[in-house]
């Protein structure tokens, strides 16, 4: 069916990025240099929590090579944030910093060694003070404030009650309450954060690794008073992001600031320890959730109770703290919801958005908490979710409108090719296989800050001579692919080739404004900008050759650069030929497209997080072996079945979810930040905070599910993939775990020792009976 | 290696490397690394850093045919030393195959592994072209990729071994 429909999309196109890629071509913020540049890096705290008394930079001025050192008080004190009721972070501290790694001054010179010489010159007078490392104990009465305008650390509080869950509980067949824990996990990209500053009468300009140049462009213009005009952001080539680069890191901020200072370029980069201390990572979750079913097992009411450690700053963890509890209605069906979370300030790197935003670790409780109430009910646990499924067109309880949704196909596939019946029953000893679900937006509803900005814009330009088209996006390429899928979306539209489109993306200044890459978004918003201005490119093609062929435009089609007549089809010409005629009659051929979603969700407090014009759906099962002597986890095989919609790149598109489930593995088995009781991180590196290597990796099958009818709010159906199937696996491995071996590690990551040390515990209380 | 001392008495070593063929000759410091040689003095940027600490494997070059973190080898060391980096493989009119395949199979998302990966790869398939997947993935245990979960860069590399022997599964 797509084979006819479509020309471009839907097929495996090479991506345009792959070339430069494998031939080392492909400039990233670090690679670039620029004439008279200098190296920056800040001075961060040593403590978790101080008073700063004096800070004397006198030395490290001196220092041969060293042109600037600046602290606080040569930069604006304006504080800045996610949303104006939490601004709570400066660009260096002012009176105290608060956790190891905040920020203190910032030194340009030279070189990298003259830069590190200077940053061992400045003296900082510190008074320490008390410092509080856990969320529960923050909160206690008494605790050290981390924010003396923040009494008892609350940064976030959110209480939302839908339906009356009291009523439910009460009325309930069966009610059941499980507490798990989820850890500090650290997005990790494999290139450190950089930026490079240029400060140019009156304009600056920072090339840097981020998520969204245009949320960085407001974030400089505002902090520093300047025209978002005379702020440009471009982003090169980037490493990953994952969500780590999705706000301000610091490193624009100083780098704008040396640069003003200088009047040379800066710049500025991150080390692996730094990009740990600086953090904006995962955040800890205490999740306590309580299910009350009838005695069919349907679920008529659930009351999640999290608490989460937001570190230091609020970073972008308000958000966080409210998608925690907004995503967990959206793949079963019932009424009555409450929510409650407290998101509390501590001496530790402040979490922010990392992939999943807040929902994984909720979504892993929830997902163990209903294996365990199957368990009770004597159910089996798909058949349990069978019963609960959300269905299309329905509405959550915290008023999110689910369009397309084939989370029962998901179910029902992974059933099938994962051999779940049978390997429920018959897999032999040390195996076992588990199930998990998840939902995922596919773009947020509402912007980050309050503005009426469309969500994405796009232009296309065919180029003079027809032969070749540019689209112009600010859409943010992190590897994801969006350059690609967003060329093949603009040749679709247009009715042109993918292999002549070219494209420029990411840059405030040439490109149309977008929000960037967050909330897995752009394949639908993006698209939906570039899909617009692909179709007024065609139009007007159409409209050239039908005064060109003297030809109703009606009876004309137009696809992969050939126009033809529809009722003689050897009537032809070339777009080539047409857009060159264009232009030399009208001038350039342009075609231009916003998106902006409909207004959607309820009023309550909170209720536009979570919202988002379509949600992705996905079910995972995962078969593991477990060494009952070490506890080792040996996952064998992961089956992942997806709804996201029409697909515009299978190869991408499957790659997304490898890359996905191969996060939430990590965070299932190994990933934990840990820290020391001064709060200094004890494994700020890629050796010992253990991501997962190829010889970690199961078996992946990634297998799709389709809507009958497409999704009507994304362009030609899409929905979203990127983080989606991240959600179900720490749970789904959980699961299996417990399947095969009868025991729950009721804390991430579910390490070799703690898998070791339930095994141990259930053999004690087995011999004891 | 000739040797001079700058004003501070600080020695710098004359070293020369012979990279993709070509014969570099710079002054270094003995604590200076290849990886800074190779991307700050000879802006061969392919070469990526990721960690500095061994544990990425952004940075892997060949180093007279065996993959080594640039980051963990001194300049000094190098002296007189082959070094193939990433731009030293293919060339205009032709990709390396184990290039080709990195684009054809998707093999790549960001891209900053990238390179490692494919010097990685290429050792394995140099000194085992027709390599099993288990020997891929140790092959490539020492380079991290957060992107792709390494199912399509897997499946790249033994397309590659199967090619060398002619195509047969």
């Amino acid at each position: 069916m797509m084979e006819g429909k479509f020309s471009v999309i839907g097929k495996s196109k090479p991506r345009i990025d792959g070339r430069v890629k494998v031939t080392g071509q492909a400039k990233y913020t670090g690679d670039l240099k620029l004439s008279n540049m200098l190296v920056g890096k800040i001075l961060t705290s040593p403590h978790a929590h101080a008073m700063i008394l004096k800070i004397d930079t006198t030395e490290a001025q001196r220092q041969p090579g060293v042109k600037a050192v600046i602290t606080h008080e040569d930069v604006p004190d304006l504080k800045y944030g996610i949303s104006p009721a939490r601004w709570d972070e400066n660009i260096f501290c002012i009176d105290k910093v608060r956790f190891v790694g905040d920020k203190v001054a910032a030194v340009a010179a030279i070189d990298e060694e003259t830069v590190y010489k200077a940053l061992a010159l400045i003296k900082v007078d510190y008074e320490l003070l008390p410092a509080v490392f856990d969320p529960i104990e923050a909160l206690q009465e008494g605790a050290p404030l981390v924010h003396e305008q923040c009494p008892g650390n609350v940064n976030t509080e959110i209480h939302q009650n839908f339906g009356d869950v009291e009523k439910a509980f009460a009325e309930a067949y069966y009610v059941r309450t499980d507490t798990f824990v989820g850890q500090r996990t650290y997005q990790c990209p494999i290139e450190p954060h950089s930026a490079i500053s240029v400060w140019e009468g009156g304009k600056l300009t920072v090339y840097s690794s981020t998520q969204s140049p245009h949320y960085f462009q407001y974030y400089i213009a505002r902090q520093f008073g300047l025209k978002m005009g005379d702020v440009r952001v471009i982003k090169p080539h980037m490493g990953g992001g994952f969500g780590g680069k999705l706000e301000p890191t610091g490193l624009e901020f100083a780098g704008a600031a040396l640069a003003m200072r200088t009047g040379r370029p800066v710049k500025m980069f991150y080390d692996r320890h730094e990009m740990f201390a600086h953090n904006r990572g995962r955040h800890k979750q205490i999740m306590k959730v309580t299910t009350g079913v009838d005695k069919h097992g349907k679920i008529l009411g659930v009351h999640a109770d999290f608490i989460m450690d937001g570190g230091a700053y609020t970073s972008l963890g308000v958000a966080t703290a409210y998608y925690a509890g907004a995503m967990l209605p959206l793949t079963y069906e019932y009424e009555n919801y409450k929510f409650d979370m407290i998101r509390a300030y501590t001496n530790l790197p402040a979490c922010g958005a990392q992939r999943g935003h807040g929902h994984p670790q909720p979504r892993y409780a929830y997902e163990c908490h209903l294996d365990m109430l199957a368990k009770d009910l004597g159910m089996d646990p798909l058949e349990l979710r069978l019963i609960n499924t959300r269905k299309p067109n329905t509405v959550t309880p915290n008023d999110f409108r689910v369009n397309s949704c084939e989370l029962e196909a998901c179910l029902k596939k992974a059933k099938e090719i994962s051999g779940w019946e049978e390997k429920r029953k018959n897999l032999s000893s040390g195996k076992g296989i588990g199930l998990a679900v998840g939902s995922f937006v596919t773009g947020a509803g509402y912007p980050i800050y309050r503005t009426d900005l469309p969500q994405a814009a796009a232009m296309i330009k065919v180029n003079e001579d027809g032969t070749s088209a540019t689209l112009y996006t600010g859409a943010v390429d992190i590897g994801q692919g969006s350059d690609t899928i967003l060329c093949q979306m603009a040749a679709e539209a247009m009715g042109f080739t993918y292999e002549q489109m070219k494209i420029v993306s990411a840059d405030t200044e040439t490109t149309p404004h977008d929000f960037g890459a967050y909330a897995s978004r752009q394949t639908l918003m993006s698209g939906a900008a570039v899909k617009q201005a692909g179709e007024e490119v065609k139009q007007q093609v159409i409209e050239m050759a039908s005064m060109m062929l003297q030809t109703d435009y009606r009876d004309l089609e137009c696809r992969e650069g050939v126009i033809w007549r529809k009722t003689d089809p050897s009537v032809t010409i070339t777009y080539a030929a047409v857009a060159r005629d264009f232009f030399v009659r009208k001038g350039p051929l342009v075609g231009k497209g916003s998106y902006t979603p409909p207004k959607l969700g309820g009023t309550f407090k909170g209720a536009p997080v979570g919202t988002s014009p379509a949600y992705s759906f996905c079910a995972q099962i995962s078969q593991v072996d477990i060494d009952e002597e070490t506890g080792e986890i040996k996952v064998e095989h992961v089956w992942d079945v997806h709804d996201c919609g029409t697909v515009i790149n299978p190869a991408l598109l499957h790659g997304q979810v490898h890359g996905a489930l191969f996060m939430g593995m990590g965070e299932a088995v190994w990933e934990e930040v840990v820290f020391d009781d001064k709060g200094k991180i004890l494994n700020a590196n890629l050796g010992e905070y253990r991501l997962p290597t190829a010889l970690d990796m199961p078996n992946i099958t990634s297998e799709l599910v389709f809507s009958p009818e497409p999704e009507p709010a994304g362009p030609w159906g899409v929905k979203e993939v990127g983080e989606g199937s991240t959600i179900p696996t720490m749970g789904c491995y959980s699961n299996a775990i417990y399947d095969a071996m009868g025991v729950r590690v009721y804390s991430l990551p579910l390490s070799y020792e703690k898998v070791w040390r339930a095994l141990k515990e259930k053999r004690e209380h087995e011999q004891q009976k | 290696m000739q040797a001079i001392q700058d004003k501070e008495g600080i020695k710098r070593y004359l070293i020369t490397l012979y990279v993709n063929g070509d014969p570099y000759t710079k002054v270094v410091k003995a604590n200076t690394l290849l990886v800074n040689v190779l991307r700050d003095d000879l802006d061969l940027t392919g070469t990526k850093k990721g960690c500095e600490l061994g544990d990425c494997g952004s940075c892997t070059v060949l180093l007279d045919g065996k993959p080594v973190n640039a980051c963990l080898v001194l300049a000094v060391e190098a002296d007189g030393r082959d070094i193939i980096t990433i731009e030293g493989l293919g060339d205009n009119e032709k990709l390396d195959p184990i290039q080709e395949a990195f684009i054809e199979n998707a093999a790549l998302q960001c891209g900053y592994c990238t390179a490692g990966m494919i010097m990685s790869a290429k050792a394995l398939l140099n000194s085992n072209p027709d390599p099993t997947e288990k020997e891929v993935r140790e092959a490539i245990a020492g380079n991290l990729c957060r992107c792709t979960g390494y199912v399509n860069i897997v499946k790249a590399i033994l397309s590659c071994g199967r090619q060398s022997k002619g195509g047969d599964e």
